[in-house]
């Protein structure tokens, strides 16, 4: 259950910090290290759960700008990167990207509290 | 808490961060800032448009004075209606802004030169280029010149309200893909944006002069005035004027220009006056254009008919954007350049108008005498005159700011330098001396051709064009037809300005300017039409020195004027296949000289089958012609036999004789002296020899091709439209589209009609265009390149010019913006 909740709430906070797009694009390293810090589980769990939160938010708000774009511009910055012209495959290097990042900051958040 | 894996994993999410929030670089250019672009709430999807956007709103701007309504149609079309001009030149400036806000900017980054400013210091080069042509310099005589007209100032200023109230209204997230990838920002548009933009025109249609008048010279001392006159002759046998031969007899002149007594020693014969400097880009030698108008005695509705199409780079964003513009005091459709108010080549209910470059030499060198090398004093009419220095700062991406002083003379700025130059002269001190730097009135034209209502007024609103100089074709449907070439050209000398000129003194200095009223222009010929495709103006008979014969492409005039004249009945769909004629004219008298001149008994069975391709081809440059690869190849090649055994000493660029010249020699000549080749002692080659030789050298060529399965003239020209920086996947490549550069379908690899426009002059006005591109600039975005594919195959799109009230109701029109003060 806290595995689920924790999954969550990241991917929740990072979205809501995320609204407010003049602040940095990391922002949410601050909320998933709180999101962990407050929800406690083991090292490993903490950074699935941080991982999870962020690769599912940002797939998920991927997937949908790209559906609705008929896949025309992931397709040409899949071009660019390069990653083949795959918009899957930039779906899936934007989740990495930002599951990565969270994952290291719940492990922060995780191992700032006492055992 | 555990301190050491706590210090690791905080220290690791700084690593990451740091490292995808940095713009890393990969080979020659930089990766964007990974973490930032990739982001969905931030990043690049954020400009992923959704293929069911509306674009309809209401917009509260600051400073309108009522409400103005925006239709947009189901091609993003904006029909803008405002109760007063400024209102609608607001909208004008906001519209632009919101579709095409990165191109808009960045076009005046390249004509600030400031590229180094957001790409870093590879593109210093091309900056310090425009920074000492005096591009800045000519925008602000421009602006300071137009600010005295409180009309023109306030539209500018109206435009660029609109231009920053979008700006300002830009959420971080929503700026354009582009500055998400080279990571920066827009700025705010000042007026002096516009008039820079608008110089870079004046620069790609007139600035070819910045390195051909260096490269002539070049050339001139290098083979020797005598050898050069023949090679670059100012004569073409195949010339058909605009202003048809002997259709006028042209006004005495009021500017009698006298040549230098000394001309023939240090100017036109071997001298000192030799540069190789080279100048880092050069504006495309095809930068041309076709325009024509019928009258109704040659159509079948009885009303005019009027044609233009616009020859450029072909890029995306596209140059061009649609818009129709409906206030009190006009009413006018066309197309725009973002960046720029009003409509630039259109039509309003009264008139149409379109232009081609004129292609007259408006830019020249003199080569100044400075005291010492601090360019403080310069010798003038014998005496030390002072020169001031301007400073360019150039801001450079990651490294520290270059400084350039440029001196200004009473000769122009100049440009070249002890400094600035190329390594392998002596330093010379060349000072610019162009018309697109003395401030000209630019924008009022087209305001006023915009407003314009019949014959009187369009030649009201061109009398004062200065640069770069055009032929603008007009019709109106009170029935007249007109064209006129109208710029603020230089009374020359025969041959001044084709070279470098000395500057100490006032003899080689520009004698006086053309008077408008003394530029070639018809009216309602006898022959029912008029016709551009920048070819030289006039015959002979024109009191005035047009300039090099380089200047000016011969074919696609002969072939525009060849088909007119057997026209009748015409209706605006002739007219759609004629803009796509891929008739190549040149090649037509071209072949049987080639072909005269093979000795196919001295051919293999390859290089006769090449031969025999070319013999059976129809001179059309489809896609799928054969015959006009084989025919481009053998010519390339016999250019290659003829003129690179007479330049191969040459240590400094410089320009190949005309093809029109090659051929009007070949036609008239059996011995001519440059056919034989320097190389060979003990041999005399022949036009035969030559000819012999290029269909071998071809046939190896075309036997590769053919392999490769490219034989196809379409697959061999490769047309393609590139995103300004140049990234294949937000360009279109592989395009399948016939013509070449002597044909009406003037369309090569990177270059052709950036705009088709036909104009059928019936009381409910008909148009008809199709440009290579999209209304957004987008690269997410639909409709970002949804017209090339029609562009490609020669089809075009009904212009929607409606009434407000029709607007309201048509069914094309899918979305509707309103813009009110608040």
């Amino acid at each position: 259950m806290k595995f689920i909740t924790a999954i969550f709430l990241t991917a929740f906070l990072a979205f809501s910090i995320g609204l407010f797009t003049s602040l940095p694009w990391w922002s949410f390293v601050i909320t998933s290290f709180l999101v962990a810090l407050g929800v406690h589980q083991k090292v490993g769990k903490a950074f699935l759960s941080g991982f999870a939160g962020l690769f599912l938010l940002w797939a998920i708000l991927a997937i949908m700008k790209d559906m609705a774009n008929d896949h025309i511009l992931a397709v040409k910055v899949a071009k660019i990167l390069p990653l083949g012209g795959s918009y899957w495959a930039l779906i899936l290097v934007t989740g990495l990207i930002g599951g990565l990042v969270s994952g290291l900051a719940a492990i922060s958040g995780s191992t700032a509290r006492k055992k | 808490m555990r301190i050491i894996p706590f210090l690791i994993s905080t220290v690791a999410t700084a690593g990451l961060v740091f490292v995808l929030n940095t713009s890393l670089p990969v080979g020659s250019s930089k990766t964007p800032r990974l973490g930032y672009f990739l982001s969905p709430q931030q990043g690049f999807w954020q400009n992923a448009e959704a293929s069911n956007t509306s674009f309809s709103g209401d917009v509260k701007l600051e400073g309108l004075k009522g409400k103005v309504d925006v239709f947009m149609d189901e091609r993003l079309v904006p029909h803008i209606y405002a109760q007063t001009d400024l209102d609608a030149y607001y909208v004008q400036g906001y519209i632009h802004a919101k579709f095409r806000l990165w191109q808009m900017e960045f076009q005046t980054y390249v004509a600030a030169g400031r590229l180094s400013e957001i790409a870093g210091p590879e593109r210093l080069n091309i900056d310090l280029f425009f920074r000492r042509l005096g591009m800045v310099y000519g925008a602000e005589q421009t602006m300071q010149r137009m600010e005295k007209d409180r009309e023109m100032q306030a539209t500018v200023d109206a435009y660029t309200e609109g231009v920053n109230a979008y700006i300002k209204s830009l959420k971080p997230e929503q700026i354009p893909l582009e500055y998400k990838l080279m990571d920066y920002k827009p700025e705010a548009w000042t007026p002096l944006k516009t008039y820079l933009f608008l110089m870079y025109m004046s620069y790609d249609l007139t600035g070819s002069g910045a390195k051909q008048d260096l490269k002539m010279s070049n050339a001139k001392n290098y083979l020797g005035f005598e050898a050069f006159d023949q090679l670059f002759p100012n004569v073409q046998d195949s010339l058909d004027p605009i202003i048809p031969t002997k259709a006028i007899a042209f006004a005495k002149p009021s500017i009698i220009p006298i040549a230098p007594k000394d001309i023939d020693s240090p100017y036109l014969n071997k001298s000192s006056f030799s540069s190789s400097a080279e100048s880092p880009m050069t504006p495309n030698r095809n930068n041309g254009s076709n325009n024509w108008a019928v009258s109704g005695s040659k159509t079948a509705s009885g009303r005019p008919i009027l044609c233009n199409d616009p020859h450029l780079g072909l890029n995306l964003p596209s140059l061009w954007y649609e818009v129709q513009i409906n206030t009190p005091t006009h009413n006018t459709y066309g197309a725009s350049f973002p960046g720029s108010p009003a409509v630039i080549i259109g039509f309003n209910d009264s008139i149409a108008w379109g232009v081609t470059n004129a292609g007259r030499d408006v830019l020249d060198y003199y080569e100044v005498q400075f005291k010492d090398s601090s360019m403080h004093e310069y010798w003038f009419n014998g005496e030390w005159r002072n020169a001031s220095l301007r400073l360019e700062t150039i801001k450079v991406k990651g490294k520290p700011d270059v400084n350039e002083y440029i001196a200004i003379t009473e000769l122009g700025p100049v440009m070249y330098d002890h400094h600035y130059k190329s390594d392998s002269t002596h330093p010379k001190y060349l000072a610019v001396k162009w018309t697109a730097n003395n401030a000209g009135t630019g924008l009022k034209t087209f305001y006023k051709l915009n407003r314009a209502k019949n014959f009187n007024e369009y030649q009201t609103a061109i009398a004062d064009w200065s640069c770069p100089g055009q032929n603008f074709a007009f019709a109106s449907k009170s029935g007249d037809i007109a064209i006129k070439q109208q710029g603020s050209f230089v009374a020359r000398w025969k041959r001044q300005g084709d070279f470098i000129m000395p500057g100490i003194d006032s003899t080689y200095q520009w004698q006086g300017m053309i008077p408008a009223s003394e530029n070639p222009m018809i009216k309602n010929p006898s022959r029912g039409w008029v016709s551009s495709a920048n070819q030289k103006a006039t015959d002979t008979s024109y009191p005035y020195y047009l300039g090099m014969s380089h200047n000016f492409p011969v074919y696609r005039g002969v072939m525009i004027n060849k088909r007119l004249s057997v026209m009748n009945g015409i209706t605006p769909m002739d007219m759609q296949y004629l803009q796509n004629e891929n008739y190549d004219v040149f090649a037509e008298m071209a072949r049987p000289v080639l072909l005269k001149n093979i000795d196919v008994s001295k051919l293999t069975t390859t290089e006769k089958k090449y031969v025999d391709i070319l013999r059976e081809w129809n001179f059309r440059n489809e896609v799928t012609s054969q015959g006009a690869t084989v025919f481009n190849s053998i010519w390339d090649s016999l250019e290659q036999v003829v003129w690179k055994d007479d330049f191969q000493n040459a240590k400094s660029p410089m320009p190949w004789p005309d093809e029109s010249t090659l051929l009007d020699n070949l036609l008239k000549n059996n011995n001519y002296r440059f056919a034989d080749n320097l190389n060979t002692t003990d041999k005399v080659e022949t036009i035969q020899d030559d000819v012999l030789e290029a269909v071998k050298k071809a046939s190896v060529n075309l036997e590769q091709l053919e392999k490769n399965k490219k034989l196809d003239w379409g697959i061999v020209k490769d047309t393609k439209v590139s995103h300004l920086l140049q990234l294949p996947a937000l360009s279109r490549l592989h395009l399948p589209i016939g013509g070449g550069a002597n044909c009406i379908n003037a369309t090569t690899t990177a270059h052709g009609p950036s705009w088709r426009m036909i104009v059928h002059m019936t009381d409910e006005t008909e148009a008809y265009g199709v440009y290579p591109g999209g209304q957004s600039g987008n690269p997410g975005s639909k409709f970002y390149d949804n017209f090339i594919d029609s562009w490609a195959a020669g089809k075009y799109f009904k212009l929607l010019f409606l009434s407000k009230e029709n607007a309201t109701k048509n069914e094309k029109i899918k979305w509707h913006m309103t813009f009110t003060n608040g």
